[in-house]
C-alpha cells in the first residue's frame, strides 16, 4: 500500500504524462541552492502532493512548472512541451494566500484570466458563473474580497484557477492559513472537484495528514537543496470521505509518511 | 497645511460621541480665540493698522469682495493649472520610470534636484525667461509634481508579487498588467500624492505671485497681500490671507473626499472600524 513507487505507471506510459521534470535545479541569485537535481513524472489526471518542511524547494518546483521563473539547469516539460512555450497548455495556480485583487469584486477577480485572453464578456460570464457554482459561491459574485472569510477567499482563488478549464492545477499550500474545520471542508470539496473534472493536481503542503488524505501519490522532499526523499502511493478505495479520515488505514499511512519525513527535519532545529 | 496624508478615519472617529467632539471642539476653540482677539483689540484700543479686529477683517472681506474675489479666481486658476500639470506630469513620469529602469536612473536625480531647490529662489529666474502667467503655473507645477511622482512610483512598485506572477502565468501584456494590476494597486498611493500636491500647488502659485508681484505685475491673492502691505492696509492683508487658507482647506477637503469615494469599497484607509 505504501511501497515506494519508483517505476512509471505501466498502464499510461509516456504518452499520459502531464508534467515531466528532468535534472531540474534552481540556484537563486543570492547563491542559495533551492532545488535539485529533481526528477518528477506526473500522469495526466493524477493527484500528487509534494510534502516537506518549509524551505525544501517545493514551492520553487511548483513555480518552475508554472513557468514563473526558469530553472538553472534541467528541463521542465508540461504536456510534452517545454514550459517556455506559452499558450500551448493551460495551468491554473492557487497561491498560499488567496491573492485576490482587493479593488475588484469576486466576479471580476474570477473573470481576470479570461479577460487577459480577450474572451468576449458574455462568454466569459457564463464560465465565471460555472466556476463560482463549482466552488459554491454563486451568491457572492458582487462581493468584494474584504467582505469574505478566509475560506471563501480561497474558494474564489480556486474558482479563478478553474475558470480557464486548465489541464493542470498547481496548488501552493493553499489551505495552510485556514482553520482546521474550514480546511477539512475545502479538502473534501477539492476531492469532489477532482473526481468530477479529472484535472492533474500538484498539491504542495507541509501537512502529512492533508497530503495522505488528498493524493494518489505523496512525494516526500528533503531540504536544502530540495530533492525527492521517498515516494508513497496511496491506494485506497475512492471516493474518500470522512470515514477514510478517521480510519485506522489512514492513521497507519500517515505514520509511515511521517517517519519518512522525519529525517528532513533533522539538523533543522533552528528552522 | 499638513504634508502627510491623514487617514480619513482614524480609530477614534468611529462611535458617536468622538465624532461630535471632533467637529465641536475646533469650533469652540475658534470662537473662543476670536472672542479673545476681539476683546483684546477693544480693551487695549489697538489701532487697525497694527492689528485689525476679526469683525473688521470680516467687514473688509465683504467690502473688498469685488477686488478680492477676482484675485481669488486668478490664484485658484493658477493653482488648478499647476495641479493638473503636476498630476499628469507626475503620473506620466512615474509610468515612464516604471517601464524603463534606464530612464529612471537617468532622470530621477534631476526630479530630486528640482524638488529640493527652494521654489522661491527659482521663481525670479522663471519670470525672466517665461511669460508671467506661464512662469507662475510652472512654479506651482515644480512644487507639486514631486509628491505625485514619488508616490506613484512607490505604488507601482508595491504590487503584490503573487498577483504579478498570476498575470505572468496568464500571459498578460505589459499594457494589460499596467491597466488591470499596477494602476489599481497604485491608486491609493497616487491619491495620497495628489492630496499633498493640491496644497503644494497653492503654495507654489502664491510664491510665484509674490515674486511676480514685486516685479510690478499680477493680480492674484498673494499679490493683493503684498500690495496691501505696502499700503499699510492691514485688514485687507488679513482678509486675503483668510481667503487663501479657506482655498487651501477646500482643495484638501475636495481631494480627501474624492480619495474616500474612490477607495471606499476596498482600501483599508477608507474603511471604518466596523467593517
Amino acid at each position: 500500500m505504501s511501497a515506494p513507487a519508483a517505476s512509471p505507471d505501466l498502464k499510461t506510459g509516456m504518452a499520459g504524462l502531464a508534467v515531466r521534470l528532468r535534472g531540474v535545479t534552481k540556484i537563486y541569485d543570492s547563491g542559495v541552492s533551492a532545488l535539485g537535481p529533481f526528477d518528477l513524472d506526473v500522469r495526466r489526471g493524477e493527484f500528487i502532493s509534494l510534502l516537506g518542511p518549509s524551505g525544501c524547494g517545493k514551492s520553487t518546483a511548483l513555480r518552475l512548472i508554472a513557468g514563473l521563473g526558469a530553472p538553472t539547469s534541467g528541463a521542465v516539460e508540461v504536456s510534452h512541451r517545454p514550459v517556455e512555450a506559452k499558450g500551448t497548455h493551460s495551468i491554473g495556480f492557487v497561491f498560499q494566500d488567496p491573492t485576490l485583487m482587493p479593488w475588484a469584486s469576486v466576479l471580476e477577480n474570477v473573470r481576470l484570466p479570461l479577460k487577459l485572453t480577450h474572451m468576449p464578456v458574455a462568454e466569459a460570464d457564463v464560465r465565471v458563473g460555472e466556476a463560482l457554482t463549482q466552488v459554491g459561491l454563486s451568491d457572492f459574485a458582487e462581493s468584494y474580497p474584504r467582505e469574505l472569510s478566509g475560506g471563501m477567499k480561497m474558494r474564489v482563488s480556486l474558482a479563478r484557477a478553474l475558470v480557464t478549464d486548465p489541464d493542470i492545477l498547481l496548488m501552493d499550500e493553499p489551505f495552510a492559513a485556514l482553520d482546521e474545520i474550514t480546511r477539512f471542508r475545502l479538502n473534501n470539496d477539492l476531492l469532489a472537484l477532482w473526481r468530477n473534472l479529472r484535472k492533474t493536481v500538484i498539491f504542495v503542503t507541509h501537512s502529512v495528514f492533508e497530503s495522505v488524505y488528498l493524493s494518489q501519490r505523496v512525494i516526500v522532499m528533503t531540504a536544502r537543496p530540495g530533492r525527492i526523499g521517498s515516494e508513497f502511493r496511496i491506494d485506497v478505495p475512492e471516493p474518500r470521505g470522512e470515514e477514510f479520515r478517521t480510519s485506522a488505514d489512514y492513521a497507519g499511512i500517515c505514520r509511515t509518511v511521517s517517519n519518512a519525513l522525519a529525517p528532513s527535519y533533522q539538523g533543522m532545529a533552528g528552522a | 497645511m499638513s504634508l502627510e496624508p491623514t487617514p480619513s478615519s482614524s480609530p477614534a472617529s468611529s462611535g458617536h460621541a468622538p465624532r461630535v467632539l471632533r467637529i465641536l471642539l475646533p469650533i469652540i476653540v475658534l470662537t473662543a480665540g476670536m472672542g479673545l482677539w476681539e476683546f483684546a483689540i477693544w480693551r487695549y484700543q489697538i489701532q487697525p493698522y497694527v492689528l485689525p479686529a476679526p469683525t473688521l477683517i470680516f467687514k473688509t472681506l465683504v467690502a473688498d469682495w469685488p477686488v478680492l474675489s477676482e484675485s481669488l479666481l486668478t490664484t485658484l486658476t493658477t493653482t488648478l493649472e499647476g495641479f493638473a500639470a503636476a498630476a499628469i506630469g507626475g503620473i506620466a513620469l512615474a509610468l515612464l520610470f516604471n517601464q524603463s529602469k534606464l530612464l529612471e536612473y537617468s532622470l530621477f536625480p534631476y526630479a530630486v534636484i528640482l524638488q529640493v531647490t527652494p521654489v522661491i529662489a527659482i521663481a525670479p529666474l522663471l519670470l525672466i525667461y517665461l511669460p508671467q502667467q506661464t512662469a507662475v503655473v510652472v512654479c506651482a507645477w515644480i512644487v507639486a509634481f514631486f509628491p505625485v511622482l514619488s508616490n506613484t512610483t512607490l505604488g507601482l512598485n508595491s504590487v503584490d508579487r503573487n498577483l504579478a506572477g498570476l498575470f505572468q502565468l496568464y500571459g498578460a501584456s505589459p499594457l494589460q498588467t499596467l491597466r488591470y494590476l499596477k494602476l489599481p494597486a497604485a491608486l491609493p498611493f497616487i491619491l495620497g500624492g495628489l492630496r499633498i500636491a493640491g496644497g503644494l500647488s497653492l503654495i507654489g502659485a502664491v510664491v510665484a505671485e509674490i515674486a511676480a508681484g514685486s516685479a510690478g505685475a499680477g493680480s492674484g491673492l498673494a499679490y493683493r497681500i503684498a500690495e496691501s502691505g505696502y499700503r499699510l492696509n492691514i485688514p485687507r492683508m488679513f482678509a486675503a490671507l483668510l481667503l487663501l487658507s479657506a482655498a487651501g482647506i477646500v482643495i484638501y477637503g475636495l481631494l480627501a473626499l474624492i480619495s474616500h469615494l474612490v477607495l471606499r469599497r476596498w482600501h483599508e484607509s477608507a474603511l471604518g472600524k466596523e467593517s
